[in-house]
């Protein structure tokens, strides 16, 4: 059957006329259509090369004569590539077409129905819809399933033809269809319109989502992912609605494929919002554990996919993966960016008990080869020094041992973090200034730099020769960068209130000062030199009492994104959103928000913090009603209506106010108590106002990594504005 | 991670702007695939949406294969995403315009190129190229408008061959059989295979991790299994399988002290999930021919097959010695076959002179490692291996990443995991007798151990 094929010699420029040429000579004394296939291949290549072979479509057209699928097949293609750009002379094929939707085999009636809807262009439109309304029906569910994600490419040609012509409805009555593979594309198509800002509403009732989950177990894996995507759009009324669902879908953990996988969590993850049973809650939380590890041994590519999801789901659910640090522990051989994303999950899973393996592993890091990497390793470390305060002094100890292997960007990196950790401690660590001091000067970048002299300011009342050290920093004051000058700014005149008496201090003071004031163009900097030139000239004491002022000791508390913001992002797990944490409408265009739905069954600290999505309809569009019966509950299955969507019912008062508040899902995910962080998280998202968040979801992710994750995955942005994206 | 900021003019691309159809989103599309080589060649391309046009893979090309600073798997340039996996020399691409379901892409790709390695084995350059016609009928019955559809080699190999079909070949009755199994329940197993003889091999295939400390104390052991099966068996087999009888696959439950755990496993689409959650069977109608049937992963109680023990120790700036020491850990009536160990060296060696009692040892030059292989090692036996490694004297010295030590070898009847499939039953409406099913063997593969100083 298989053996190798021998085409790689057809990938070679043809020149237009030599093609058509071959091409005319094939109609003679072709007995096999051999060298018809010769050339249609040649053909094939050159489309792949980017060379334009619409010239050729009258003679390729003509092949359309051969009995031979493969033929017409390559000519299929051909179409697909230039029936837009060759619509004036697409009017030949029709007949071909429209004898092949109507050929004894299904697979020649799929293949029509699908290459002709792949040409949108109201010709082929026009016969098209004739043919798919029969093609709906057919009796064979291979060209029922292609009919109906066709459905779907008519509807993204012409929205109004296809509502028009019912389509929609009849989609929605293939969600009642015998072929679990029909109802899967059925299912892929009517969410792929719904999720048009200009589309129609797709909800699912209990009724319908319950015949999908059965449909589940014989659809394959790719049928599965689009209906478990698609429960997400039926909204649980009771609890036991959601538990029911939730233990029903909790055996598709175990499929073999990561999207499938992740899909389940995605749905589990949501309907647990609408949960109340505790312990069926934490039941689905240990369940969902151990698949995600096992997407570890997937390819690089989808291990990468599945952290950066942990690193959300972690942050909502903890119980998830409380106790296995040690999983993410990087492999020598994992691409650099499994390695970054597992640092990250490292760290936030750190807690005392497993505090010191996990140092033991950064330590390992820290002297890999990728600079990036050890960079990222050194400044866990510090990072680690402030969340877990048992494991300061052994941080504090590797990272002065990591300095003396003299590699600059190590030197420079601790020496950031340990201004951190100085202002996390304060009064703990200082005595090890002097051994930071002999790295003066490896120091060549701004931020460790700024940091160093932070250092030496803030604490220059402990080090002698400060004057000294600020003198040959500033030496070069006007070539720093901005960064580095308003550090130099700040520790002069600290250095000048600790040591007003001392006279080179005071010329040292005055020098940057009037740097600062005259020769530099940077506003920031400027102002902020008047500033300190006034107050110590109004009253160096009261400037001592500011400048020096006790500082807010730093927390790891912004570490972890909003509620709201995560609940959002958690309905698009295993997306590109989940992987740079964002919401898809926040990069790209047209995408639709996603929030949780208030119903009775929502959790009140969920509604607490719920976001809010205005869908919107152009208003160009006309009224179109297109409410048909269908054979499946036609008031509910699929709301299909012309308006905007429902307001949210209204609430029950007791659901708001009534019981136990307290139980909402927080405070027991967090009950083992080994991460403090939760319940303050909690405490501060409770008393906040909602508004707040309604308002600017976002506004927590920003600053969400602090400046540890400044690099992290993030979308890039197009270059022109206005304007979509890249070059259509 | 860094991400430079595209400065290059875009205008300067081949590149027609014409009013653009904006298709809003859905989740799980796929707007184009292609195939680059190295150079950045296009050796595929299907544009399945008309949300874009050929001229994106220019992009690709620009900011993916000709820059160096691509350290993603995704790379999203305004609302366009490309998602890439590397295959031998090749790039295979995927392109959405909406927020995709980024695992099904990816398995998507995998999945692709293990359809073409049955196909047409490696998958390479060369073979996508002489291919090229075979892959277009390939994506475009996998995939359509984006949305993956069968993907089951067995299945397609049934309608898409590489020989062509002239089209009345196929007579409406065999292309409704073929339809019928492409949208049914058993998507992955043609009902028409008949062998003579009825046979299936079952093979349990472990890859441990480990490292220890300098001491020699295990720090961590864990255990990726699977287990490849090789059906050759006529008709719908309905098959079950039975593994240990103390196995306990979830945590919580715990089992006795001796009990194999797994803390996680998962299956191929054939075995039935809902069954296996409620009575812990295995049951499944295999696909034809090998595949993986279950794959795990254990941490607890894992027992290493064998113990390495290096020593190295850097003298001076211009030699490493190595003392690497493997001890069995089974009874002596097992041998570990084919023992294979890479042990790394620094990147300025220059020469290596190598002692060993059992087998041979040679350094690979071109890849920075001394090969020993020993064809046996009997249960109980310690074997070592010494060496000296001559380093060029470099001005600066360079940190050597230390990579571990890689040990290849096969056990028979001995898992890490303890994991073993005690029964195969087939059950078949045509009552074939005489199916052997064998447990071949288990082997261990790339237990590495990290080395250290």
């Amino acid at each position: 059957m298989s053996g190798a094929g021998q085409d790689a010699k057809f990938f070679q420029r043809g020149k237009i006329q030599e093609l058509r040429a071959e091409l005319q000579a094939a109609e003679t004394r072709d007995k096999k259509f051999t060298k018809r296939k010769v050339v249609l291949k040649k053909i094939v290549a050159n489309i792949t090369m980017g060379n334009d072979m619409s010239p050729l479509f009258t003679d390729v057209v003509q092949c359309l004569g051969t009995p031979l699928l493969e033929i017409k097949k390559m000519v299929y293609l051909f179409l697909v590539y230039y029936g837009r750009p060759k619509a004036d002379q697409i009017h030949i094929v029709i007949p071909s077409f429209l004898q092949d939707c109507n050929d004894r085999s299904p697979l020649i009636r799929a293949l029509a129905i699908r290459t002709m809807s792949s040409i949108p262009i109201p010709v082929v439109l026009d016969n098209l819809t004739d043919q798919l309304r029969h093609h709906l029906k057919d009796r064979d569910p291979y060209v029922r399933k292609t009919a109906a994600i066709c459905v779907a490419k008519l509807y993204a040609a012409d929205p109004r033809r296809a509502e028009k012509g019912g389509f929609v409805e009849m989609l929605r009555d293939l969600l009642g269809d015998s072929n679990a593979t029909v109802v899967a594309n059925a299912v892929a198509a009517l969410s792929e319109i719904a999720d048009r800002p200009d589309g129609v509403i797709f909800r699912l009732n209990l009724t319908v989502a319950n015949k999908l989950i059965t449909a589940l177990g014989e659809s394959s894996e790719w049928g599965q992912i689009y209906i478990l995507d698609s429960l997400l759009r039926f909204v649980p009324q009771t609890n036991p609605e959601a538990e029911i669902m939730g233990e029903r879908v909790v055996v598709q953990l175990q499929h073999a494929n990561s999207a499938v996988v992740l899909t389940t969590i995605k749905l589990l993850l949501y309907l647990m919002n609408y949960m109340e049973n505790r312990k069926l809650i934490d039941y689905i939380c240990r369940k969902m554990g151990p698949p995600l590890v096992t997407l570890l041994s997937s390819g690089p590519e989808v291990q990468y996919v599945a952290l950066r999801n942990i690193l959300l789901i972690i942050q909502r659910r903890p119980m998830v993966l409380k106790n296995d640090v040690k999983v993410f522990f990087c492999k020598y051989n994992d691409p650099i960016y499994v390695k970054l994303a597992k640092l990250e999950i490292m760290y936030r899973l750190a807690s005392e008990e497993n505090v010191r393996e996990v140092l033991a592993e950064l330590e390992e890091y820290a002297s890999e080869v990728d600079i990036d990497f050890v960079r990222k390793a050194v400044r866990s470390i510090g990072r680690l020094a402030i969340k877990v305060e048992a494991a300061a002094d052994a941080c504090i100890r590797s990272l002065l041992s990591l300095m003396e292997t003299e590699v600059t960007y190590v030197v420079q990196e601790a020496i950031i973090v340990i201004k951190d950790i100085f202002r996390r401690y304060p009064g703990k660590y200082e005595g090890i200034i002097p051994k930071l001091c002999e790295h003066l000067d490896a120091l060549d970048e701004s931020e460790a730099k700024a940091s160093m002299i932070w250092i030496i300011g803030q604490f220059a009342n402990r080090i002698d020769n400060a004057d000294e050290l600020m003198d040959i920093l500033t030496d070069n004051f006007l070539e720093e960068s901005t960064e580095v000058q308003l550090a130099l700014l700040t520790a002069s005149v600290k250095l000048f209130i600790y040591k007003s008496s001392v006279p080179e201090v005071k010329t040292l003071a005055h020098k940057v000062l009037k740097w600062a004031t005259e020769e530099v163009d940077n506003p920031d900097l400027r102002d902020r030199g008047f500033m300190y030139w006034r107050l110590l000239a109004v009253n160096p004491v009261v400037a001592g009492e500011i400048v020096l002022s006790e500082k807010p000791p730093i927390t790891t508390d912004s570490d972890r994104m909003d509620r709201g913001a995560l609940d959002q992002l958690l309905l698009h797990t295993g997306t590109l959103g989940s992987i740079y944490h964002k919401n898809p409408e926040t990069f790209i265009r047209g995408a639709m928000g996603k929030a949780l739905t208030d119903s009775p069954a929502l959790n009140a600290h969920s509604r607490q913090v719920l976001v809010t999505i205005q869908r919107e309809r152009p208003a160009t569009a006309g009224p179109v009603t297109v409410q048909g019966p269908g054979p499946i509950e036609p008031s509910q299955d699929v709301t299909i209506s012309p308006d905007i969507s429902k307001p949210a019912p209204p609430l029950p008062a007791e659901a708001t106010s009534g019981g136990d508040l307290l139980g909402g899902d927080e405070e027991d995910d967090s009950h083992d108590g080994n991460d403090s962080d939760v319940d303050e998280e909690i405490a501060a998202s409770k008393s906040r106002p909602a508004a707040s968040t309604v308002e600017d979801p976002y506004s927590n992710l920003d600053g969400a990594f602090g400046g540890y994750l400044a690099e992290t995955p993030t979308p890039q942005q197009a270059v022109r504005h206005g304007e979509d994206d890249l070059l259509f | 991670m860094t991400y430079h900021v595209i400065s290059r003019s875009f205008a300067s691309l081949p590149c027609s702007r014409r009013a653009s159809l904006q298709i809003p989103s859905g989740y799980a599309m796929i707007s184009a695939f292609f195939i680059f080589n190295q150079k950045g060649e296009v050796l595929i391309s299907r544009i399945y949406r008309p949300d874009v046009r050929r001229s994106i893979s220019d992009v690709f090309r620009i900011q993916v294969i000709s820059s160096s600073e691509v350290r993603s798997p995704i790379v999203t340039l305004g609302s366009t995403s490309f998602f890439h996996v590397r295959v031998n020399n090749l790039y295979l691409v995927a392109v959405t315009k909406n927020n995709a379901n980024a695992a099904l892409v990816f398995e998507f790709c995998y999945r692709l190129n293990s359809i073409c390695r049955s196909y047409f084995g490696k998958v390479d350059e060369e073979s996508v190229k002489n291919n090229f016609v075979l892959i277009y009928e390939l994506i475009d019955e996998i995939v359509d408008f984006g949305y993956p559809q069968n993907s089951e080699a067995d299945t397609l190999k049934t309608y898409i061959t590489t020989e062509s079909i002239v089209s009345s070949a196929i007579a409406p009755e065999e292309s409704s059989r073929i339809t019928t199994q492409a949208t049914g329940a058993t998507s992955w197993r043609r009902n028409d295979v008949k062998y003579k003889k009825n046979e299936a091999f079952v093979d349990v295939v472990e890859t441990i991790n480990l490292s220890m400390s300098a001491k020699g104390t295990v720090l961590r052991a864990d255990v990726d299994g699977s287990i490849q099966m090789r059906a050759y068996l006529s008709g719908t087999p309905e098959c079950k399988f039975g593994l240990n009888d103390k196995l306990v696959i979830d945590k919580s439950e715990k089992g006795a002290i001796d009990a194999v755990e797994l803390d996680d496993c998962r299956f191929h689409q054939c075995v039935r999930l809902n069954e296996f959650d409620s009575t812990r069977t295995i049951s499944f109608i295999p696909p034809d021919g090998e595949f993986e049937l279950m794959s795990y992963r254990s941490t607890t109680n894992v027992k290493l097959p064998l113990k390495v023990i290096p020593t190295v120790t850097e003298v001076g700036r211009t030699q490493v010695t190595y003392v690497i020491a493997v001890k069995t850990n089974f009874g002596n009536k097992l041998s570990a076959t084919n023992v294979v160990l890479r042990i790394p060296t620094p990147l300025n060696t220059t020469t290596v002179d190598c002692k060993v009692q059992n087998g041979k040892a040679k350094y690979a030059p071109s890849e920075n490692v001394i090969i020993w292989k020993i064809p046996r090692v009997q249960g109980g036996q310690e074997v070592t291996l010494t060496a000296t490694a001559d380093l060029t004297s470099t001005t600066n010295r360079t940190v050597w990443a230390r990579p571990p030590i890689d040990v290849d070898f096969q056990v028979l009847m001995f898992t890490a995991s303890g994991l073993i499939v005690r029964f195969l039953k087939v059950f078949e409406k045509g009552n074939y007798h005489s199916v052997k099913w064998s447990d071949s063997e288990r082997r261990g593969d790339g237990l590495s151990s990290r080395l250290q100083f």
